[in-house]
């Protein structure tokens, strides 16, 4: 309960940075409801006009406030449209906002938290319970202001024409109140329920659908439908369960409502009878009293998808509540022209801190060093590159760059310092030229197309259909994994920084791609530090020094000489390969 | 509009009862009204009490009924719905699933995801307001002009004039509407698809500090979006205030021709009051439509996306012909032509065969059509020209279910998916528990059974190294030992020491298995009995090591760089 009050209370917030929009949109409607309320009225004193009978109908008064009535529903139906006009222009900025603001989030929370969260999941929250909350928005908040506004003004205005006869809403207002609310409180759970379902469903969905291609290599086609399945009832069922529940809202109120028409029907009639009413007051008391439930109904009708924006809500917030990385300290400084010097001290980190992956890692790399970490699959090169690039931090010991630790670096400039060309290769849908240039969008074309033919690429960029203007669809489905591999070296290239991180990055390169792109390579990472991350030696001999990881800490490091002579597990691996 | 009725068309009869108890409380309650008029116009004027409580307790009656039947019918519209879309969704699912990749490649995967989640529960909600409001309103509409007729026919007359306006003004917004709202789709799927992308290069982007340059990126998808969204609400703006106005512009008109029958005596001042309830009935029941009717433009969108799919032919049609021979070499390539729509062909005229129990190593620089080949072998493609036969067969002879089963694959950009350990290898097949174990232990995936086939994974196995990903791919591949192994590309994040170790085990434990190994180097494909080289899509060699050696430029030079680069070692 606690937890809704705080939500609608955030909701509020959104909406109150557009106060002006709003306010006018208050005085909208209030200007509009009141002059629709004023018919009522109109048609009662034409009605009574008409009471005396054949032949004695004042016509002219008739037509007098049948014309006032035309002119005051006109007016009334401008402001109407103005009005939701400017709702729908707020809502949509609100859900803009709120777009941008679960964006801004997903791009500063830690990379593991992609790792352990669908991505279907998050696509989720980012469309459709923001549209969820636009909808309710826009059509609902109109609404609950109109309503408010027609109820307060039409019992005001039934209260004045015949006391006694509103008595009878005393009684049937309070009831329809108390059954909403707990109706309400009864669904709120049901609604969540709904909001995860669907999540968990779409979540199944992208997985699923992402991966077909493996999916049809093993006939899945049917098991997978079968899973569909399972997702599928839950996601319907939790619909129903919610649909169900509020079925009795509406009709519940609507019987209230005409528990009251039967009520004013009979006592308005005694009145009439004893000579205390007129046939037009009745006839007004009537459509007033139908003002006053035709929005209510309405509001318990919206209340229901009220919830479901606001468990849509609860479920953007809670992305937007999400942890940032550590943000960088106040007095952080900018790496300024590094010359590429690293140090490591000590460091000790694990992913699980009951399971620490590097243990007292100590080392001193010189700028201008190639240094090459070759070890077992699992046994942390990536980890450390994943500490160099502060993605983590590590759990003790620290990291310099240049003498200062990483700690006390923007992150931004200490990962300006390195280009990283990563195992999985990632392009996005663009153009091959965007790709490229994506580290640096102000290159200009002569520096992409140079860097495209230092990755040996840009001959089989040529020959695409619109050459460096192809647009790379979908996952880069229509290229192969060495031409997604060159592009991204090809990206690395033109980024031209100070440090260079290879995290397996030929590996999906052919062999004699391999050779020209060496070459390329050796360019490249002239003059700058590097750490390569490699299992083909023959690729690592030429370090200046080679780091043997092996679970959890430096087994052993030299070069590839010296660590031959040694005859340790360097030796043995080499000898793994080429015996 | 055609694909929704054809989902609901199996609940019609329980659609059918559900709206007509709502319909007979929807009438109930049309007689409210009616009864006022009754008790004020002739009632009222017997001036005895007791009549008035006996027809007030009528409308009590009537209201309870109302209530029940509202009730009852909504829920029951609700079942429907949920009905309606599981099957919706069963079944565009299910469609996805067989369709071919070129299919796949057409529609794109974000779109299929969006039209599988958004559009299905955009008709969910269709399908429910529809049966709850699109049916109550109308009929309290057209209940209220039936009433009316009874009541007064001239008068309702006036209100009747009002409707075919009404109906234009629904009929030409949502035709406006409607390409809009297929445009709003269009432009949440390129937002999606800038989110997703987000998340899979989370550190690329971070890495090259283009967080900020992503913002901006998804600020423009998220303008459009919201653009889109405002031209296809404002259109629906218009609705209910032009509705209200000319609902309320006939009432104008009724005030003034009622004056007059009333003045002529052909009608009592009573019926003119009931007459303006159910013109606030109808009004409510108006603003009511305008609501549905922006989910009915979004819902025909919508429709539309998912039928698109649905109407796409199934592009593999497997010819029933006899069945293989064994003394047919294993697989065969006939003068086989093949393009990913239209580019320039990325195999041409490649032939080769491999016979049963034999290993084909097929190498060749990056994008020479390496992949393409198994591609075309399970028949996730047709080719253009030539053909290729399995065990005798055809490949379009195949049931593609029978054709796969033949199949362990490893894929380049295969997927490991948030299930277990042991249920991603066993994807859904019947291995044992030991089969898997085992084919975990030959892939050289130690580090699986130290955790157990029951430790979860991440979706796309995000928790795993490259090498730890690719161990599980190959013991997916071996599991249920298949006939025909085919392994793209499947050991390059593998160190050397567990490659060594896996290629031994392939050698000992899958000796007799027909296998194609696509590699990158030499070394991989040099034991294999036949070693196909490709360029270009063409065949630039097909032959044993020593063989290619001799006579191959490529391979030699491929060989030769190797070679040299370790030697030099």
């Amino acid at each position: 309960m606690k937890d809704r009050r705080f939500t609608i209370l955030r909701l509020c917030r959104y909406l109150l940075r557009h106060k002006w929009g709003l306010l006018l949109a208050l005085g909208l409607t209030v200007g509009s409801n009141l002059l629709a309320l004023l018919g009522p009225e109109l048609c009662g004193k034409a009605i009574d006009a008409m009471e005396p009978g054949p032949g004695k109908v004042n016509l002219e008064l008739v037509s007098y406030y049948a014309g006032q009535m035309a002119l005051l529903y006109v007016v009334s139906a401008a402001m109407g449209y103005a009005l939701n006009v400017l709702m729908i222009a707020i809502s949509r900025k609100v859900t803009y906002q709120m777009r941008q603001d679960i964006f801004q989030r997903l791009g500063g929370m830690p990379g593991g938290y992609f790792d352990t969260h669908a991505t279907g999941d998050i696509i989720s929250r980012i469309s459709y319970d923001t549209d969820t909350i636009n909808g309710s928005l826009s059509a609902d908040l109109v609404q609950i202001f109109a309503s408010a506004i027609t109820i307060v003004v039409s019992f005001y205005k039934m209260v004045t024409l015949e006391p006694r006869l509103s008595l009878i809403f005393l009684f049937t207002v309070p009831l329809s109140a108390v059954m909403t609310i707990r109706i309400t409180k009864r669904n709120q759970p049901l609604f969540r329920l709904r909001s995860r379902k669907l999540g968990e469903l779409n979540g199944f969905v992208e997985e699923m659908i992402s991966g077909q291609k493996t999916l049809k290599a093993y006939r899945q086609e049917k098991n997978t439908l079968a899973e569909l399945d399972g997702f599928n009832d839950q996601a319907v069922d939790s619909y129903y369960q919610a649909e169900y529940s509020t079925a009795v809202m509406g009709p519940s109120v609507n019987f209230i409502n005409n528990l009251s028409l039967a009520l004013v029907s009979v006592f308005g009639a005694i009145l009439h009878m004893r000579g205390q009413m007129t046939v037009g007051g009745i006839g007004s008391f009537v459509l007033y009293s139908r003002k006053f439930s035709g929005p209510l109904h309405e509001l318990v009708d919206m209340f229901g998808e009220f919830q479901s924006s606001l468990a849509a809500a609860e479920r953007v917030f809670r992305i937007i509540d999400q942890p940032l990385e550590t943000a960088d300290r106040p007095d952080a400084a900018v790496l300024d022209q590094p010359q590429g010097a690293v140090t490591l001290e000590k460091v000790c980190f694990g992913y699980d801190p009951q399971r620490p992956v590097l243990k007292q890692v100590s080392l001193e790399v010189g700028s201008g060093e190639t240094i090459a970490v070759v070890g077992p699959t699992g046994a942390g090169k990536t980890t450390l590159i994943n500490l160099l690039m502060r993605f983590y931090d590590p759990d003790s010991g620290k990291i310099c760059v240049d003498g200062k630790e990483v700690r006390n670096l923007t992150r931004a400039s200490l990962r300006r310092a390195y280009s990283m060309v990563l195992q999985d290769a990632w392009l996005f849908y663009g153009t091959i030229y965007d790709n490229i240039a994506y580290g640096r969008p102000d290159a200009t074309r002569q520096q992409v197309e140079a860097a495209a033919k230092a990755a040996r690429i840009h001959d089989f960029i040529l020959s695409q259909p619109q050459g460096y203007d192809t647009i790379l669809t979908d996952d880069a489905a229509n290229l192969s994994k060495g031409q997604k591999q060159l592009l991204t070296i090809a990206r690395a290239m033109l980024m031209d920084s100070p440090m260079l991180i290879l995290d397996e990055a030929t590996s999906n390169v052919d062999v004699r791609t391999e050779q020209l792109v060496q070459q390329a390579m050796g360019e490249l990472m002239a003059g700058r530090t590097c750490f390569v991350v490699a299992h083909r030696l023959s690729t690592v001999k030429n370090a200046s020094r080679i780091l043997v990881v092996r679970e959890g800490g430096l087994a052993e490091w030299g070069t590839h000489q010296q660590l031959l002579e040694k005859k340790g597990a360097y030796w043995e691996m080499y000898r793994a390969q080429f015996g | 509009m055609r694909l929704i009725f054809h989902y609901i068309r199996p609940y019609r009869g329980r659609m059918a009862l559900g709206i007509s108890i709502k319909l007979g409380g929807t009438v109930v309650e049309l007689l409210l009204p009616y009864i006022l008029a009754h008790i004020i116009d002739d009632v009222t004027p017997l001036g005895e009490l007791k009549p008035v409580v006996l027809w007030g307790f009528l409308m009590l009656v009537c209201a309870f009924f109302a209530i029940l039947g509202n009730v009852v019918g909504n829920r029951m519209a609700a079942a429907v719905a949920r009905d309606t879309t599981r099957t919706l969704r069963h079944e565009l699912f299910q469609k996805i699933s067989y369709l071919s990749n070129r299919q796949l490649d057409g529609f794109t995967i974000p779109s299929l995801i969006s039209r599988m989640t958004t559009d299905t529960y955009n008709i969910h909600r269709m399908v429910g307001m529809m049966q709850r409001i699109g049916i109550r309103a109308p009929m309290l509409v057209v209940g209220g002009v039936l009433v009316t007729m009874a009541l007064d026919p001239a008068l309702a007359l006036v209100l009747t004039a009002m409707l075919p306006i009404i109906l234009a003004i629904v009929f030409l917004l949502s035709r406006r509407s409607l390409p809009l709202f297929d445009r709003l789709q269009q432009s949440s799927d390129r937002m999606v698809r800038v989110v997703r992308e987000n998340t899979s290069g989370v550190r690329v982007i971070k890495a090259l500090s283009r967080s900020e340059g992503e913002k901006e990126r998804f600020r423009q998808v998220n303008r459009q979006v919201m653009a889109a969204e405002n031209q296809a609400n404002m259109v629906m703006a218009a609705s209910k205030p032009a509705m209200n106005l000319t609902l309320n512009l006939g009432l104008v008109l009724l005030m003034l021709v009622g004056a007059r029958r009333v003045n002529a005596g052909l009608s009592g001042a009573g019926t003119i009051t009931a007459f303006l309830t159910y013109f606030t009935i109808i009004l409510n029941a108006m603003i009511s439509i305008t609501r549905v009717l922006t989910m009915w433009s979004k819902a025909l969108a919508s429709a539309g996306r998912i039928q698109a799919v649905m109407d796409v032919s199934d592009e593999f049609r497997s010819r029933p012909s006899e069945e293989g021979q064994r003394d047919y070499p294993c697989i065969v390539f006939h003068q086989v032509n093949f393009s990913y729509g239209g580019k320039s062909p990325a195999l041409r005229d490649v032939s080769f065969s491999l016979n049963r129990g034999e290993r084909l190593g097929v190498i060749g620089p990056t994008g020479a059509g390496k992949s393409t080949l198994c591609a075309l072998l399970l028949r996730f493609y047709d080719v253009d020209s030539g053909s290729i036969w399995v065990d005798g067969r055809e490949v379009s002879a195949w049931p593609l279910e029978q054709l796969r089963a033949k199949f362990g694959v490893v894929l380049q950009n295969d997927l490991l998916f948030k299930k277990s350990i042991g249920e991603n290898v066993r994807m859904g097949r019947e291995i044992s528990e030991e089969e898997i174990r085992q084919a975990l232990k030959n892939a050289q995936a130690d580090f699986a059974l130290e955790s157990g086939q029951d430790a979860g994974l991440a979706a796309r196995g995000v928790n795993l190294s490259g090498g730890q990903k690719q161990r599980l791919l190959i013991a997916r591949a071996l599991a249920g030992r298949p006939p025909v192994l085919i392994l793209d590309d499947s050991s390059s994040a593998l160190d050397y020491q567990t490659d060594a170790k896996l290629r031994q085990a392939l050698q000992q434990e899958y000796g007799e298995t027909t296998t194609i190994l696509i590699a990158q180097r030499v070394s991989s494909v040099k034991h294999c009995d036949k070693i196909l080289v490709l360029e270009e899509g063409c065949v630039a060699g097909l032959g044993s090591h020593d063989q290619l050696m001799g006579c191959c430029p490529l391979y030699q030079e491929i060989s030769r760089l190797q070679m040299g680069e370790e030697e030099s070692a």
